[in-house]
């Protein structure tokens, strides 16, 4: 019972994430900042921004439903934080894990997606509803290729379970190379997830002002923003156990510092992105996703099967 | 799909004055949009009579915060031409530099601008920064960086030293180097060619007919530029080519505007090399022999027009002023016709809009009746009084120390 209320609230729950979200969300805009050229923001800013908004008053808009108004930055955050617990982190076990967690750690990272849309959507706000409108448009193209794409190298492995992959990659030590694809377009589908740009649509502050995030204000805000960041904590081991499962094999230590440049990695990898491209719209970015995105996907996929076939015996 | 009304502004973030727009959407696209200007009305042509053309000359600089020598300008010329002035050829020359160098950093800011209403935020860091230079340089030739103050009736304030002029060439040599970055950038970049291109169609006949001016009629062909046509200041001495194009979109009006930027930094070093020596300003008589006169000044929005009358006094009689944005405004409404949400902030920022110095008068509808009506100087002044005396605030004290004071000063 004990260790259990420690695993949610310290670690790898809340607070270890939390914290390594801070730190993730001051690399990225740091990073950012230096790309074009500014100073950018102190180490101490996110947490800094994060403490001001909790002091600050939560405004709910009167024809808002408040009860779902309230709820969803929470129900955000319960979502993201949950999915920790069966991606490993390092090492080649989760906290818990059974065949089938890779399905769960996807449903539940949609999760967010969906309760932006729904606090968008019941704040009744003009900007918030077509917000929530995009977010939810936005859904439905990324996250075809990002399933694909993730499915592709646990079927290689021929396991829905991220620790039995993490294992079977450790067997195999030069089979990640073969999802080097399925990895770029992860990356490129986790923009999208992020909502950072180019796919930063749903929250297009010159067309509308914050998108879903208008209404809210105080402590929900800083729920969401908080989220948004253990949310590239969150995907970005994600994509480090499934497409970087090399070095499984240290003592605790090293095995730590590994993962984190694992995930710093990766985390660069986002900043430079969307450091490098304007906005699209909406139309190029459903376009983009069907036409490129998820016919790259099942190339992956095709090469997997294939490799499956010719290659792996197990 | 039921269609809904959204308001972009008068406050809202793609818009960096107050301006009311109403957009009408079915899903995403825009069915309707009509305009509202004179959120920014101050009042300047009426400033004007009320001072002294000296005086104006300064108000008129603070028309725009960003073509400020374009106003300053239009307006001195205009009453150079009523007083018959020969203005020196070294003054001409240093306006044709101050103005080019303005549509450099006018042309600069809008890059960035434009590149973060579609969300290109490294474009506009990058602008930016190298605007510094040529904010730096107009700051070292006439000590502000905006609102220059260098004009003055019969020529200009400042002379031009030969180191200020290295410094100039100097400059200017860096910022050609950028401005070829940002052309290959603008050629190659796909997200912001795929975000520009397509959008804000304007054809070159409507072009014609909405009287387009400046960079947005050259970007549908319309081969139109004061400078060239009635050519003032130098520049009937210096040799550019007016930049047009036809891709009568955005993205032919950002090739329009980098091709701009090229031929300024040509004319720049033409003023300078043939900058003649002499005097730099003539003197002017106070009071302005009766006449009239239109200007006309190709500021880097487009065509500003001036017209001035005077009546003999030390002060004129009127005062009307046209900015570019004005001319431009007719041809949003077209330009977004049938297109999507996420192309408004870009299509309205690519005429290059300066709402508040377009707002020459505000109309006030009564909601419940619906009706206008139009005020007087005389009605203005006393609802003004009887607003104030409403609140316990009494005037007839201050007026008296007004009269006495202005009769001091004459």
């Amino acid at each position: 019972m004990l260790i259990s209320i420690v695993n949610i609230l310290i670690f790898p729950g809340f607070l270890f994430l939390a914290v390594l979200g801070f730190a993730a969300e001051y690399i990225d805009r740091k990073l950012y900042a230096r790309l074009q050229n500014r100073v950018g923001p102190p180490w101490y800013q996110p947490a800094a921004d994060f403490i001001k908004l909790l002091g600050k008053e939560d405004i709910v808009p009167e024809e808002a439903n408040p009860a779902i108004f309230k709820l969803m930055p929470i129900f955000a955050l319960t979502a993201t934080i949950t999915s920790i617990s069966y991606i490993p982190l390092w090492g080649e076990n989760a906290l818990f894990s059974f065949n089938g967690d890779l399905i769960v750690v996807l449903y539940l990272l949609t999760l967010p997606t969906i309760t932006y849309f729904l606090g968008g959507w019941y704040s009744t706000s003009l900007f918030s509803r077509i917000g929530a409108v995009r977010a939810l448009t936005q859904l439905f193209a990324y996250e075809v290729p990002f399933f694909i794409s993730i499915l592709a190298p646990a079927m290689l492995a021929n396991t829905w379970s991220l620790s039995e992959m993490a294992a079977f990659y450790a067997d195999h030590s030069w089979y990640w190379l073969f999802n080097i694809l399925g990895f770029a377009i992860s990356l490129v589908a986790l923009l999208g997830k992020l909502e950072k740009v180019p796919f930063d649509i749903p929250e297009a502050e010159t067309e509308i002002v914050a998108g879903t995030f208008t209404e809210y204000s105080g402590r929900l805000l800083g729920l969401f923003r908080l989220n948004l960041d253990i949310e590239l904590v969150v995907c970005s081991s994600l994509l480090a156990a499934v497409y970087l499962p090399f070095w499984l094999d240290l003592p605790a230590v090293t095995g730590f510092l590994v993962f984190l440049a694992k995930v710093l990695f990766i985390i660069c990898l986002l900043s430079f992105l969307r450091t490098l491209f304007a906005r699209l719209r909406i139309d190029q970015m459903v376009a983009f996703c069907w036409k490129v995105l998820a016919p790259c996907a099942f190339v992956q996929f095709l090469f997997d099967l294939y490799a499956k076939g010719f290659l792996v015996k197990i | 799909m039921h269609k809904v009304v959204i308001p972009i502004g008068p406050q809202h973030p793609a818009l960096k004055e107050p301006e009311s727009f109403r957009v009408t959407l079915q899903g995403e696209r825009i069915m309707a949009f009509s305009a509202r200007l004179g959120y920014n009305h101050r009042g300047i042509e009426k400033a004007c009579e009320e001072r002294t053309y000296t005086q104006d000359v300064y108000l008129a600089e603070r028309v725009c915060g960003i073509c400020s020598h374009a106003h300053s300008t239009c307006f001195v010329q205009a009453v150079e031409e009523i007083a018959a002035l020969a203005v020196p050829k070294r003054a001409l020359y240093i306006r044709t530099l101050v103005g080019e160098l303005e549509r450099i950093h006018s042309h600069l800011l809008w890059l960035g601008v434009a590149g973060h209403e579609v969300g290109f935020d490294t474009l506009l860091m990058y602008t930016w920064r190298d605007r510094e230079i040529v904010m730096d340089i107009l700051a070292s030739l006439t000590g502000n960086r905006v609102n220059y103050g260098i004009n003055t009736i019969g020529g200009v304030r400042r002379d031009i030293t030969p180191e200020q002029a290295k410094y100039v060439l100097a400059g200017i040599n860096k910022l050609e180097e950028r401005t070829k970055y940002y052309i290959q950038v603008a050629k190659e970049e796909v997200t912001l060619i795929q975000r520009l291109s397509g959008v804000g169609m304007l054809s070159h006949e409507a072009a014609i007919k909405l009287g387009a001016v400046g960079p947005t009629a050259r970007a549908s062909g319309v081969d139109r530029d004061t400078r060239r046509d009635d050519p003032y200041a130098a520049y009937g001495e210096l040799d550019f080519k007016v930049v047009t194009d036809d891709h009568n979109d955005v993205y032919g009006r950002t090739l329009v505007r980098m091709g701009e930027l090229m031929e300024s930094y040509k004319m720049i070093r033409q003023a300078l090399k043939k900058m003649p020596d002499g005097p730099i300003t003539v003197k002017a008589p106070r009071k302005i022999p009766a006449g009239e006169a239109v200007s006309r000044y190709e500021a880097p929005r487009g065509e500003d027009v001036h017209y001035v009358k005077s009546n003999g006094t030390e002060r004129p009689e009127r005062v009307k002023m046209r900015a570019p944005t004005l001319a431009n405004m007719q041809t949003v409404a077209t330009m977004l016709k049938d297109r999507n949400l996420a192309d408004l902030p870009i299509v309205i920022a690519a005429i290059d809009p300066c709402f508040s110095c377009t707002d020459r008068l505000t109309l006030v509808k009564d909601l419940s009746t619906r009706e206008r009506k139009v005020m007087k100087w005389e009605e203005l002044h006393s609802y003004s009084m009887g607003w104030y005396n409403a609140k316990g605030i009494e005037f007839s004290e201050l007026n008296k120390k007004l009269k006495r004071l202005m009769a001091g000063r004459r």
